[in-house]
């Protein structure tokens, strides 16, 4: 069964602001991570301006050999992204509940200052549960 | 698999949990209350009113975009559309409407049906100045900032100042979409 090897939440200016490891392929340490972000912050807007058509939202699914790396960003200009094993379906539909977690579970938490890393432990409860792989799986309706 | 279209303001209204519309009506009016007691000036107690409305706003307008589905707005007249339709249904269970657009199509008014906050509420001749229910012009003010566009919110009419209806003017000052320093010239 296809599996999810991490999670990232980049803020609207880059910086990241969560992120979440499953598997042991492709641990990083911190650093590491937030170059990440910051790199992906800047594909994503640079692939805006080089689309041949006008209103493009940036890029949603990378492909490569040995992962997929789908991304969802919102209006407000968060971005969601999972970086996961070939070929794992319903990723679009789990980024859209995440950030449905992320709006009750962070936004919503009063000591949450916005824009800065989410250190939010319902949001963290909420986000392995629907991580689970029965749970992704329903998430395909 | 096609992607979900948006939801209409009733149906996200029915399917999140609420709370008593009385416990809102006296928690809101607790809050005012206690501005009023800490600021003492009604100018002050506006402009706190407004900030926390804005602050509230910032976080709201993601739930509002999880929630409801919508996909980006086209001009302005559609965002109007959407906050008076689907936001003001979803939030507050009031239907609201758009009308007097200027020439340019950047300024309008929203009317509520109705208004919760100002259930059992009568302002007394010491806060005739009082905007009662600032907080909605700064949720309004803070939402559409972050989506990029600065706007002024300011009340056409309020009942609790003799009027029939509450009216907002929304003004769309300027769209400032994110800046990226990828450009050759720079």
């Amino acid at each position: 069964m296809a599996a999810i090897y991490s999670l990232y939440i980049i803020n609207k200016s880059g910086g990241l602001i969560f992120y979440k490891d499953y598997g042991s392929a492709g641990r990083m340490d911190t650093n590491d991570t937030l170059r990440v972000a910051s790199l992906w912050h800047s594909m994503h807007a640079i692939s805006q301006q080089l689309s041949p058509v006008l209103g493009c939202a940036g890029i949603e699914l990378l492909e490569a050999d040995n992962f997929d790396l789908h991304c969802f960003q919102s209006l407000t200009g968060t971005k969601f992204f999972v970086v996961c094993e070939p070929g794992t379906l319903h990723m679009e539909n789990l980024l859209k509940y995440i950030y449905e977690l992320y709006t009750d579970y962070v936004l919503k938490n009063p000591f949450y200052e916005m824009e800065m890393p989410i250190r939010c432990e319902l949001f963290d409860i909420n986000l392995s549960q629907a991580v689970q792989k029965d749970r992704v799986a329903l998430l395909g309706r | 698999m096609a992607p979900a279209g948006p939801r209409s303001g009733d149906a996200i209204f029915a399917s999140v949990e609420r709370v008593n519309a009385e416990l809102f009506t006296l928690t809101y009016g607790a809050i005012v209350r206690q501005l009023l007691t800490d600021l003492e000036e009604v100018d002050e107690v506006n402009k706190q009113l407004d900030q926390m409305g804005y602050n509230i706003g910032i976080r709201l307008v993601d739930e509002f975009l999880a929630k409801s589905n919508v996909s980006r707005c086209v001009d302005f007249k559609e965002t109007a559309e959407v906050i008076a339709k689907v936001g003001f249904k979803m939030f507050l269970g009031v239907g609201a409407s758009v009308t007097n657009w200027d020439a340019e199509g950047t300024c309008c008014s929203i009317v509520l049906e109705d208004n919760p906050l100002v259930d059992f509420v009568e302002l007394p001749d010491t806060c005739q100045g009082l905007y009662y229910c600032n907080v909605l012009s700064g949720v309004i003010r803070g939402a559409l900032e972050m989506v990029s566009m600065k706007t002024e919110v300011t009340w056409l009419r309020d009942v609790l100042r003799g009027d029939d209806v509450f009216e907002l003017q929304v003004k769309l000052i300027k769209q400032v979409p994110e800046e990226y320093p990828y450009k050759d010239d720079e």
